[in-house]
C-alpha cells in the first residue's frame, strides 16, 4: 500500500509549518489521495497507473508555493497580547538578555570595548580636528554667503608679510571701490603684537580689520561696539582695539568697565572700545585673534615705510557677501571685469619688466568662503586625512579581532545556539539575538571612544600648539562629529557582529546537538573565515608597519641630513628696541654693543646677529645681475654680523669671515655659499662681483665676494641646498630696531638664557626679548606635521600589530584546543613534540605568510598616496618592507610559539580523552 | 482583467474555463457547494468534476490551498468530524461572512456573464 502521509510530508517539509498544523493538513490531504487512488482503481485502473495519476495531481512544488503563502509560519515568535509580531517585538527583551551575557563575560565584554573605544576614539578625535579645520562653517551669520576675493595667481614680489598675504592695501581699496556683487567685503590680516614693556616678550595675536568686518560679518559686541566704516581712514592713528572675548576673559578677568582702558602694544597704549561676543572666535581656523585693530593703525605700529603705504605690500585678505541672488560664477564675472582696471591702477611703481608682466596678467576670482581661509588646510589637510584613513584601518584589524573573538564564542555557544534552533527558534531571530549583543558592545565602545576622542583631539591639539604659533581650533561636538561616529559604531558592529551570527546559526542543530566533541578531527573548513581574518588583520597591520616605518624614516632623514650647521647647543634671542628710540645709524652700534656684553659671559662660545634664522620659515630673496647681465636665478640673502658662520658652525671654505673692515663707507662686500658659486660664477668667485637687481629708480651696488661659506639650509630642511648671500649688517642702509641673535654654549641651555637675559636687561631694562632653543623650538616645531605622522602612524602601526598577533594567537590558541584529540592520536601514533611543534607553527607560518603578500602588495598601492609628505624616501622602498614585514613576522611566529608548545607538550593519553 | 478574460475565452474555444478563469470562479463553486450542507474537501472536488461533467477539475495541490484561503479568510470553516465505520475526515461549512461574499460573488458573476452575453450571443435563446 501506498504510504499517502509520507508523500505528503515530504512536500510540505521545507515550508516550516508547526506539527499539529502539518499533521492535520497530512491528514486531510493524504485522505483526499486515498479516496482518489481508490476511485482510479475502481474505474479499472491498474495500481500503477493509480499511483502515476496521484503522483501527477500532486504535482510537486504547487502545494508547497500555495501553502507557503497563506499558512503562518510557525517559527515565528508570537508576541502574548500584541497584535501581530513585527520586527520590533521583543528587541528589549533582546538588549536585556544581550546585557546579561555580556554581564556575566566581564573580561570578554572589556576587551571588546576597551579595543572598540581605542579604535572609535582614534577615528573621531582625528575626523574631530578634520571637521574644525576643514568642515566648519564660521561662526558668523549666514556663512554660506560668504566669499574670499583673490587674484588667480601668485604675482607676490615685494614684502609679502603674515599669514594671509594675498593682496595689498591698495588692492583692497580698489575692490571695496569697484565690486558690484556683495553687500559687502572687508579686508583682515595677521600680527604679532608684544604686550609687554621691556623683557620677556608677550606676544597678542593682532588681526587688521577694514572698518566694514564687524558689519558685514553681523559680529556683535557684548561690551562698547565694534568698528564701523567710518571709523577706518587713511591717517586715523590707534582710534581703538576690539578685544577677543577669550582675551578678555584672560587679561581683564572678564572686568565689566574694561572699555575706556588702554591695552599695551608694541608699546604703544591703544584705548579699548569693544569686546565681541563669545561665539565670534575669528574667521581663519587655526589662526584666532586676541585683539582687532584697523588697518589704517598699521604705520603706528610700522614706521616708513609702512604695508599701508608700500604699494608692494601683500599683507591682507578679502571676502565678501554675496547680494540677494548673485551666485559666486556671476561675482567672479564681475570681479574679473574690473580686473584689468584695479591692477593698472595699483601697479607698483617698483616693479621691473617681469613683475609688472605678471601682476598686470592678475586676475581677480571669488571662492566659497563659508568656512574661512586658514593655512592649515594646505599644511594639515592631507595627513589628517591620511590620519583618518589609518586610524580607520585599525578599527578594522580591531574589528576583525573582536570578529574571531566572537566566533570563538560562538562556537563556545554553538550548543546554545543549536537547542534554540532545534525548539524552533527562527534563524532571523537568532541572528537579531546575536547581533543585539553587538550593537551592545559596539555602543558602548562608541560610548567610550567619545570620551577618549576629546583627550586626544585635545592633546593633539596641544601637539600641534608652538611656541611660536598658538592653535586656535574649536573642538566641540558637533552633529557631523556625532553622526560620524554613530555611524562607525553600527559599522563596527556589522563588521565584528554579522559574520559570527550567520555563521553560529548556519549548523544543522541536529549534527550540533549529537556532536559530542570526541574523535572528531576539526576540519580545515571549520576555521576558513577565523583564519580569512587573520590574514586580514596581518596585511593590513603590514600596511600600517610599513607607513609607520616610512614616516619614522623620513622625519629620521630630515632630523639627521646635513644642513650645513650645528643645530645643537644654540640658542635664538629675538631682540626688539623700538621703544629706546634709536635713530637707524645708532643702530648697529647699539646691537655690537649687546652683543660684546653677551659674548663676555662665561656660559657662551660665540654670538652674532643675523636678519635671518636659518629654517625659521623667514626669508629674503632677489634677482643677480651678474657681469651687468641679469641671471634668471636669485639669491637668498641675509644681514649677518662678524662671528656669524663661528656661531653657527658652518665652515668658511675660502677667503674671509666680516670684520671691522666691512663698514657703512667701505665697499660692499658678501659671502657667498657653494651653491651661489655654481649657479652664478660656475667656478672660482673669490674677489668676483655682483649686483642685486634694485627697484625701479634705486641704486645698484656692486658687491665683492670676499667669502665662500658650505651650503646651508635657508627656508626649510626639506628643501634643496639654494644660492644664498651674506651681508654684513655694518653695511646696511636702514638697520631696522629689532635683530634676532645666535647664541651658542656648552653648558645648559635654561641657564645660559637666564644669564643672557640679565645681560641685557642691564644694558636698557626696554629692551624686549623673547628666547627659542634652536633645536628644540625652530627646529622641531617646524617639523611638526613630519613629527604628528611619524608618531601618530607608529602608534598605530603598533596598535595595528600588537591587534594582529593577538589575533593570529587567538586562532592558533583555538585551533591547538580544538584538535587536541587529533594531536593526542597523531601523538599515538608516533608523531614527535617537534613534529607537532612544527606542524602547528607552520599552520601559523602559512597564515602569516599570505597575510605579507597581500600587504606588501597593498603597502606599495598606499604609499603612493603617501609620497608627498615622505622625505628622501620612495614609498616602495624594499628595505622598509623587509623590516616591516620581519618585525611582523617574528613578533606573530613568537606569538604562536606558545600554543605550539603547549601542544608538543601534551600527553597522548590526556589528549584522547579530552572532550 | 475583463479584456483577458474574454481574448482568453475568444482564443481557445476548448479550453473556455482556462486557470485564470478557474481560479477566478473556484471560489465560487465552493461557496455555491457549501450553501446547501457541510462538506469535505473530497466531496467538493467530486461533484464540482461530476456537476461540469468534467469540464471542471481540481488538483489536489491547489484545491486544499484554496479551500485553506477561504477558511483563513473566515469565510468557511473546518471541523474534523467522526463518524461510525467511516475515517476521520474534515467537514467545511459556510460562515456568516461566507454567505455574504457568495451573494456578492453571484451577482458579480451574473453581470459578467450578462455582458459576455450581451456582446457574443453566447447562451440566447433562439
Amino acid at each position: 500500500m501506498i504510504d499517502f502521509q509520507q508523500m505528503v510530508r515530504e512536500r510540505l517539509r521545507d515550508i516550516g509549518l508547526s506539527p499539529v498544523r502539518e499533521a492535520e493538513i497530512v491528514d486531510e490531504v493524504a485522505q483526499h489521495l486515498r479516496d482518489r487512488y481508490e476511485s482510479h482503481m475502481s474505474n479499472g485502473a491498474s495500481p500503477q497507473e493509480a499511483e502515476r495519476q496521484i503522483v501527477a495531481e500532486l504535482n510537486e512544488h504547487v502545494l508547497a508555493r500555495e501553502l507557503r503563502d497563506i499558512e503562518r509560519r510557525w517559527s515565528e515568535p508570537v508576541t502574548l497580547g500584541a497584535e501581530r509580531p513585527d520586527f520590533w517585538s521583543g528587541l528589549w527583551q533582546d538588549v536585556r538578555y544581550g546585557a546579561r551575557v555580556l554581564r556575566l563575560n566581564p573580561g570578554f565584554a572589556a576587551v571588546c570595548v576597551l579595543s572598540l573605544a581605542l579604535g572609535v576614539g582614534a577615528n573621531t578625535a582625528i575626523f574631530q580636528l578634520i571637521d574644525a579645520v576643514r568642515m566648519r562653517t564660521l561662526p558668523v551669520k549666514d556663512p554660506q554667503e560668504l566669499a574670499v576675493i583673490r587674484p588667480d595667481v601668485n604675482a607676490r614680489a615685494g614684502r609679502v608679510h603674515g599669514y594671509l598675504p594675498l593682496v595689498t592695501n591698495a588692492m583692497w581699496e580698489q575692490i571695496r571701490a569697484r565690486q558690484q556683487g556683495f553687500t559687502g567685503v572687508f579686508a583682515f590680516g595677521y600680527e604679532s603684537l608684544n604686550l609687554a614693556t621691556g623683557g620677556q616678550e608677550r606676544d597678542a595675536h593682532a588681526m587688521w580689520v577694514s572698518g566694514e568686518f564687524f558689519d558685514v560679518l553681523g559680529v556683535q559686541p557684548v561690551l562698547g561696539r565694534v568698528f564701523h566704516r567710518e571709523d577706518d581712514h587713511a591717517g586715523c592713528g590707534t582710534p581703538g582695539a576690539v578685544l577677543n572675548y577669550r582675551f578678555w576673559q584672560r587679561e581683564y578677568g572678564r572686568e565689566a568697565n574694561v572699555v575706556g582702558k588702554t591695552v599695551t602694544l608694541e608699546g604703544h597704549a591703544v584705548p579699548i572700545v569693544g569686546v565681541t561676543a563669545a561665539s565670534f572666535t575669528g574667521i581663519t581656523p587655526g589662526n584666532g585673534f586676541d585683539v582687532a585693530l584697523l588697518v589704517c593703525s598699521e604705520p603706528v605700529f610700522e614706521p616708513a615705510p609702512s604695508l599701508y603705504t608700500l604699494p608692494q605690500g601683500w599683507w591682507l585678505a578679502v571676502m565678501g557677501r554675496l547680494k540677494p541672488g548673485w551666485t559666486l560664477e556671476r561675482a567672479s564675472a564681475q570681479l574679473e571685469s574690473i580686473s584689468a582696471g584695479i591692477m593698472e591702477e595699483t601697479l607698483p611703481p617698483a616693479y621691473q619688466e617681469d613683475n609688472r608682466k605678471k601682476y598686470l596678467s592678475q586676475k581677480l576670482d571669488a571662492y566659497p568662503g563659508a568656512t574661512g581661509l586658514s593655512n592649515l588646510r594646505r599644511q594639515y589637510e592631507s595627513p589628517l586625512w591620511l590620519l583618518l584613513g589609518i586610524a580607520g584601518l585599525v578599527l578594522v584589524i580591531a574589528c576583525a579581532n573582536l570578529a574571531n573573538l566572537l566566533l570563538a564564542r560562538a562556537s563556545a555557544r554553538e550548543k546554545e545556539i543549536a537547542v534554540r534552533l532545534a525548539l524552533g527558534a527562527a534563524r532571523g531571530r537568532v541572528v537579531r539575538q546575536l547581533l543585539t549583543e553587538s550593537l551592545l558592545l559596539a555602543t558602548a565602545g562608541a560610548a567610550l571612544g567619545i570620551v577618549l576622542a576629546r583627550v586626544l583631539s585635545a592633546a593633539l591639539v596641544r601637539y600641534l600648539t608652538t611656541q611660536s604659533g598658538t592653535m586656535f581650533l574649536e573642538l566641540g561636538m558637533d552633529w557631523r562629529v556625532l553622526g560620524f561616529t554613530a555611524g562607525l559604531a553600527v559599522l563596527t558592529c556589522v563588521l565584528f557582529g554579522l559574520a559570527p551570527a550567520l555563521k553560529a546559526t548556519s549548523a544543522a542543530p541536529a549534527a550540533i546537538v549529537s556532536l559530542a566533541g570526541r574523535g572528531l578531527t576539526a576540519t580545515r573548513e571549520r576555521f576558513s573565515l577565523r583564519r580569512g581574518l587573520v590574514v586580514i588583520q596581518v596585511s593590513l597591520s603590514l600596511v600600517l608597519l610599513v607607513g609607520a616605518v616610512l614616516f619614522v624614516r623620513s622625519l629620521r632623514n630630515i632630523l639627521t641630513l646635513d644642513a650645513g650647521f650645528q643645530r645643537d647647543g644654540m640658542v635664538v634671542v629675538d631682540i626688539g628696541y623700538a621703544g629706546l628710540n634709536l635713530p637707524p645709524e645708532r643702530r648697529v652700534a647699539f646691537r655690537e654693543l649687546l652683543l660684546e656684553r653677551v659674548r663676555a659671559l662665561p656660559e657662551v662660545t660665540g654670538a652674532a646677529d643675523t636678519s635671518i634664522v636659518p629654517v625659521r620659515g623667514f626669508g629674503w630673496q632677489n634677482d643677480v645681475v651678474v657681469g651687468g647681465k641679469e641671471s634668471d636665478t636669485f639669491v637668498l640673502e641675509s644681514n649677518i654680523s662678524p662671528g656669524y658662520f663661528r656661531t653657527t658652525g658652518t665652515p668658511i671654505l675660502l677667503g674671509r669671515d666680516f670684520d671691522e673692515r666691512d663698514n657703512r663707507q667701505s665697499p660692499k662686500v658678501a659671502i657667498v655659499n657653494e651653491e651661489t658659486v655654481k649657479k652664478l660664477f660656475g667656478g672660482d668667485a673669490l674677489g668676483k662681483t655682483f649686483q642685486i637687481a634694485a627697484d625701479r629708480g634705486e641704486k645698484r651696488y656692486n658687491f665683492q665676494i670676499v667669502g665662500v661659506v658650505r651650503n646651508t639650509k635657508y627656508y626649510d630642511l626639506r628643501e634643496n641646498f639654494q644660492p644664498i648671500a651674506f651681508y654684513p649688517e655694518a653695511q646696511d642702509d636702514n638697520p631696522d630696531a629689532e635683530t634676532q641673535m645666535m647664541v651658542r654654549s656648552d653648558l645648559d641651555l635654561v641657564a645660559v638664557i637666564n644669564e643672557v637675559k640679565a645681560a641685557i636687561a642691564q644694558v636698557d631694562s626696554g629692551i624686549s626679548v623673547d628666547f627659542h632653543a634652536y633645536d628644540q623650538q625652530i627646529i622641531k616645531d617646524g617639523l611638526l606635521r613630519e613629527r604628528l605622522l611619524a608618531t601618530l602612524s607608529s602608534f598605530f602601526g603598533l596598535l595595528a600589530a600588537v591587534l594582529a598577533t593577538v589575533g593570529l594567537y587567538g586562532v592558533i590558541a583555538y585551533m591547538v584546543a580544538r584538535r587536541t584529540n587529533e594531536i593526542g592520536i597523531r601523538m599515538a601514533l608516533g608523531a614527535s613534540p617537534r613534529q607537532i611543534l612544527a606542524m602547528v607553527v607552520g599552520e601559523a607560518g602559512s597564515l602569516l605568510i599570505v597575510g605579507v603578500m597581500i600587504g606588501t602588495v597593498l603597502a606599495v598601492a598606499a604609499g603612493k598616496s603617501a609620497a608627498t609628505l615622505l622625505y628622501g624616501l620612495k614609498p616602495y622602498d624594499p628595505l622598509t618592507l623587509v623590516l616591516a614585514a620581519a618585525g611582523l613576522g617574528a613578533v606573530a611566529i613568537a606569538a604562536s610559539l606558545l600554543p605550539a608548545r603547549r601542544a608538543a607538550k601534551l600527553e597522548p593519553m590526556v589528549a584522547l580523552r579530552d572532550e | 482583467m475583463f479584456i483577458t478574460y474574454m481574448t482568453k475565452a475568444m482564443d481557445v474555444r476548448s479550453s473556455v474555463f482556462d486557470r485564470e478563469l478557474k481560479k477566478g470562479s473556484a471560489e465560487l463553486l465552493i461557496l455555491s457547494l457549501l450553501e446547501v450542507r457541510a462538506r469535505h474537501g473530497y466531496e467538493i472536488s467530486q461533484l464540482i468534476e461530476q456537476h461540469s461533467e468534467g469540464t471542471l477539475k481540481f488538483n489536489v495541490a491547489s484545491f486544499y490551498p484554496l479551500l485553506y484561503r477561504l477558511e483563513k479568510r473566515r469565510w468557511i470553516e473546518g471541523r474534523w468530524v467522526e463518524k461510525a465505520g467511516q475515517r476521520r475526515r474534515r467537514y467545511y461549512r459556510l460562515t456568516a461572512s461566507g454567505k455574504k461574499m457568495l451573494k456578492e460573488q453571484r451577482r458579480t458573476w451574473a453581470e459578467f456573464v450578462e455582458a459576455m452575453r450581451r456582446i457574443t450571443g453566447v447562451g440566447q435563446r433562439a
